[in-house]
């Protein structure tokens, strides 16, 4: 609700940042008189009255120094805003991932403006100290201010990239929820649910998007595998690993439902290309059990259209899943010219991994190690020392 | 990604900034000023801090469950860790275009390390 509350509040007075406080006052308000006094008939007209109130009183204190010369008083809004009844999400959304602002930036005011988070819950999602967000949000909106930006859809010309950063963003408040730690995930907003909420409020507003319903349906198909992902004590279980009877199969239905029927009728992409190979994994009920040409084929058309070193990596993999760890090993030793990829710790890690494949366990545990010590992310480091510590050294034998 | 600016001090760069007039100072802490504003208006910044003189630091040391403290043991240390920014930003590239505008950089005394992720990563 708060993001048409705030719609409203922008497309009758301007100005997003005054706006925008006067929205969490209202909330806050909300939360204080609700529990005691009852839900209103009316909890959207109830916020938006209340916030206009709020914003009219900021209003009269910004400019009661102007007002003794300027006789400004007249000039000052009405005090209940007719609701309007458009539906102002996606030109929010599109406002608070602005060109102007860095991608931390545009992710954590997206949570606080279209999310509705408070910025406690942002810092605590980010293990980021709060005064930090709170003037990364603060700075965000007068930044946006100052680049003239208005409250209305950009021109069709910029459409297009403007979408494609929202996308990025609600995918990256995705991944940081998924990849969230258990031991510290007690105390961390459900940053995956909200990616996916907001998502699909997105799709409301887009249905004919490919790549939003890509992206919503890579959510849906990641997240199914949340319950197996990790053991009791956190560590993480690989996908071939995984128990796969754990994966939430309501999820698994949509998300492939959604994939199926926009890779029919929409224009391809990459979300919607990667919702597709997260799909034939799904469809495997054991590891063993994996189309991995199909995912070859998802890879290669990837790399087309979207090349990265990521997405290098993983087609190296599938190309070693259907001709052997031999080939992929071949195409690794040719991929690493890539300066995006030498050094990389995931080259070693699949280097790794393919030399455990073909049996060569002692240049598997070198590599292993070798990942492990270049790797800038903790659970990963584990689990790379805890693969080396797998393979038994030969002298042993 | 966060990256940890380190900015050291060593004899060379303490004599410098010793030897400089009140106005020269003036100018020398406003680049502190405007590197710290422009981390914060593009919502890099996450946290910025000086530190005190070495001489006022404690070494801490538990033996048998006792905890033994002692006086700044790092006189003899040449280089002292004088004062980091922790930031967050895009590349690599981003943070060391940052770490050279800090004036130790002149000196060769400023260090760009990637912080470990506790979270967790795709399998």
């Amino acid at each position: 609700m708060t993001p048409q509350v705030l719609g409203a509040l922008v497309r009758h007075f301007g100005g997003f940042d005054r706006c925008e406080d006067a929205v969490q006052e209202a909330l806050l308000a909300a939360a204080l008189q609700w529990p005691t006094e009852g839900l209103p008939s009316n909890p959207k007209g109830w916020l938006i009255t209340v916030a206009s109130r709020r914003w009219t009183e900021l209003w009269r204190n910004e400019s009661a120094r102007r007002r003794r010369e300027e006789n400004a008083l007249l000039l000052a809004p009405v005090d209940v805003v007719p609701i309007a009844d458009t539906d102002d999400t996606l030109t929010l959304m599109l406002l608070c991932c602005h060109p102007s602002l860095t991608t931390v930036s545009q992710v954590a005011l997206t949570l606080r403006a279209v999310g509705g988070l408070s910025t406690p819950e942002i810092a605590r999602a980010f293990l980021d100290p709060e005064a930090t967000v709170a003037q990364r949000i603060s700075r965000a909106k007068q930044r946006i201010k100052a680049s003239g930006a208005e409250f209305r859809m950009p021109p069709p010309g910029e459409f297009a990239e403007r979408l494609v950063a929202v996308l990025h963003v609600l995918y990256l408040i995705f991944n940081e929820g998924y990849t969230a730690s258990s031991g510290s995930a007690l105390h961390r907003v459900e940053l995956s649910s909200e990616a996916i909420r907001l998502t699909r409020q997105l799709r409301a507003r887009l249905p004919e998007n490919g790549e939003v319903a890509g992206l919503l349906a890579l959510m849906l198909l990641t997240d199914a595998r949340r319950p197996a992902r990790t053991r009791q004590d956190g560590t993480l279980v690989p996908l071939a690993e995984q128990d796969r009877r754990l994966w939430d199969a309501q999820f698994i239905a949509e998300g492939i439902a959604l994939i199926t029927e926009t890779l029919a009728s929409a224009p391809i992409g990459p979300y919607q290309l990667q919702a597709a190979i997260a799909a034939v994994h799904a469809e495997a009920a054991r590891a063993e059990d994996t189309d991995w040409l199909q995912i070859l084929g998802l890879y290669e058309l990837l790399d087309n259209i979207a090349r990265g070193p990521m997405v290098t990596l993983n087609r190296i993999v599938a190309v070693a899943m259907v001709h052997g760890p031999r080939a992929g090993l071949e195409q690794l030793a040719k991929a690493e010219s890539d300066p995006a990829l030498a050094g990389h710790h995931r080259v070693a890690a699949v280097r790794a991994h393919l030399l455990e494949l073909s049996g060569d366990h002692e240049s598997a545990r070198s590599q292993y190690r070798l990942a492990a010590s270049r790797t800038l992310n903790i659970p990963e480091q584990h689990y790379l020392e805890s693969r080396a510590a797998q393979l038994t050294r030969p002298d042993q034998h | 990604m966060k990256y940890l600016i380190l900015i050291y001090s060593n004899p060379a760069s303490r004599q410098a900034w010793e030897g400089l007039s009140p106005g020269q100072r003036g100018e020398g802490l406003g680049v502190y000023a405007a590197l710290r504003e422009d981390l914060q208006d593009s919502g890099e910044l996450i946290v910025s801090e000086a530190l005190a003189d070495p001489s006022l630091s404690k070494r801490v040391a538990v033996h048998d469950g006792r905890t033994m403290t002692t006086d700044g043991p790092f006189a003899e240390v040449k280089e002292q860790l004088a004062g980091f920014f922790l930031i967050e930003c895009e590349s690599l590239e981003r943070a060391l275009e940052y770490a050279a505008r800090v004036p130790e950089a002149n000196f060769g005394l400023v260090e760009v390390r990637p912080v470990m992720d506790l979270s967790g990563f795709q399998l």
